[in-house]
């Protein structure tokens, strides 16, 4: 755990620090504050995906073929899967969170801290459950490379996690607006420091229909899994 | 003797290639029966199809009497396996896998902890219970993934490649602890192994599969004398010829040796 936290703090601490200033002048006010939500939002997307994607390891020298022939519905297995998976992303973030509050961020208010503990869970769900499906269909590690680079760093990348969403060339704010991360991002900001672009409502909406769908097609493709 | 196991005529075809070339077989309760081949010859298929993992292109599977196809649980519920990779959860003490195991396949509380005892004790690992399986040995590791195996009382243990890469010391005893409870609680233990001389000291009935198909059926003793053979290993290699086999990799040798690398010796 210790180890995966080290890239969202280096984000913040770099990108903070070296963007501050500019964008300040710039108008945009405190970019490390502007950055929290979306370095939280970070740290539970990587290990979401990933704790997804683990279950190519597991199906072959894991735990997974113990429960894939045991008399337990795939659908069961699942929601298991995803729900431990995301609550351990959710930690991840909740850390990440704790540890900004040590350098120095400080959310708007106390209240809003609910309402972000819903957005970083809906995302852990979303992501996990994302990750599971890629897993589903994928044979070994080859794949991986290619869905880390062309997928998920994308999704990182465009979704308002590192630059606001407001003013941006209409071809990005489009694909901004198909990446379920930029909603997570958008709620969490909104929750943490009242700074949001969609709207809080939009966003948990759209956060949790896409979670849904998300997890029906994952647990699909879970369930056609042959070891 | 009633047949636990039968399969008819089965097919299974991976994009037009018959991993599985219309097999018949069948083994008796309580008969400790080996499953041999080279390999690529299909036993892993074989194995995969009869514990409900893979679905056969054709053919008549029965398991204790139940379709794996059609009625996958009860078949679940009828057979324990012990898979050639591991499949225990290193995090957790030896204890706490045998709960799990107990929670999936719904035993009741009291009962599950009895259970657990005998046969933790029944394998000679009682005493270590509370140790994380991280810190177990490959040979104690096995010994409790078969103990879990047969945590919900099952007819069947399928066991592939039970005793790979275990020392003889480890393996002797494997087997005793296997042939103690075949003949104590009357399972019908279904192994794959490449090791013949152990094949031949435990097996009362054999078949071996090559390419797809059986070419050879019977007690240790009946393909000797078939094949004109001194022992099992000469026998086999009479009935499917000294050619080396599977030149190619397989995702799952690409696999194995990540794991070995990533996670030291195991």
């Amino acid at each position: 755990m210790i180890g995966s936290l080290g890239q969202p703090l280096l984000f913040l601490v770099a990108l903070g620090f070296g963007f501050g200033p500019i964008y300040q002048k710039a108008g945009g006010g405190n970019y490390i504050e502007f950055l929290v939500p979306g370095i939280i939002a970070m740290s539970i997307l990587f290990t979401a995906v990933f704790s997804g994607i683990e279950i190519i390891w597991d199906r072959q020298f894991g735990f997974l073929k113990e429960t894939l022939v045991a008399p337990v519905s795939r659908f069961n297995i699942m929601i298991g899967r995803t729900l431990g998976g995301a609550t351990v992303a959710s930690l991840q973030g909740l850390v990440v969170f704790l540890l900004t509050l040590i350098i120095g961020f400080r959310p708007h208010g106390f209240l809003s801290l609910f309402t972000a503990l819903i957005f970083m869970f809906l995302i852990a769900i979303l992501f996990t459950a994302l990750g599971t499906a890629i897993a589903s269909v994928m044979e070994d590690f080859h794949g991986f490379q290619l869905i880390s680079n062309f997928l998920v760093m994308p999704l990182f990348f465009l979704s308002g996690a590192l630059f606001p969403i407001t003013g941006l060339p209409e071809p990005i704010a489009l694909i901004a607006a198909i990446d379920p991360l930029s909603y997570g991002v958008d709620g969490l900001r909104d929750s943490l420091i009242g700074v949001g672009h969609y709207g809080l409502g939009t966003n948990l909406v759209i956060l949790g229909a896409m979670s849904l769908v998300l997890f029906v097609i994952g647990s699909y493709l879970f369930s056609k899994i042959e070891v | 003797m009633a047949e636990i196991i039968e399969v008819k005529n089965l097919v299974k075809e991976f994009d037009g290639i018959k991993a599985v070339d219309n097999i018949s077989f069948s083994v008796n309760a309580g008969e400790i029966f080996g499953f041999l081949g080279p390999n690529g010859a299909g036993k892993t298929t074989t194995i995969r199809i009869l514990t409900t993992l893979l679905h056969p292109t054709s053919g008549e599977v029965r398991i204790n009497g139940f379709d794996p196809v059609k009625d996958p649980d009860v078949v679940r519920h009828s057979f324990g396996i012990v898979f050639q990779d591991p499949s225990l959860d290193d995090e957790l003490t030896a204890y706490e896998n045998m709960e799990f195991h107990g929670v999936l396949y719904g035993i009741p509380k009291k009962m599950r902890r009895q259970r657990i005892e005998d046969l933790m004790k029944l394998v000679e690992l009682w005493e270590r219970r509370d140790d994380l399986v991280k810190r177990y040995s490959g040979g104690m590791r096995r010994r409790l993934e078969i103990a879990r195996g047969l945590l919900h009382h099952p007819k069947i243990l399928f066991l592939d490649e039970p005793t790979l890469g275990l020392d003889p010391q480890t393996r002797d005893h494997i087997w005793s602890h296997i042939k103690n409870l075949n003949q104590k609680e009357n399972i019908t233990v279904f192994f794959t192994t490449h090791y013949m001389e152990e094949a031949d000291r435990v097996a009362g009935r054999l078949a071996i599969i090559d390419q797809g198909k059986i070419v050879g059926e019977g007690s240790p003793q009946e393909l000797k004398a078939k094949t004109n053979s001194a022992t099992l290993e000469d026998a086999f290699l009479a009935l499917t010829g000294r050619e080396i086999r599977d030149e190619k990799s397989k995702n799952i040798d690409e696999l194995r040796i990540r794991h070995r690398a990533w996670t030291g010796k195991r």
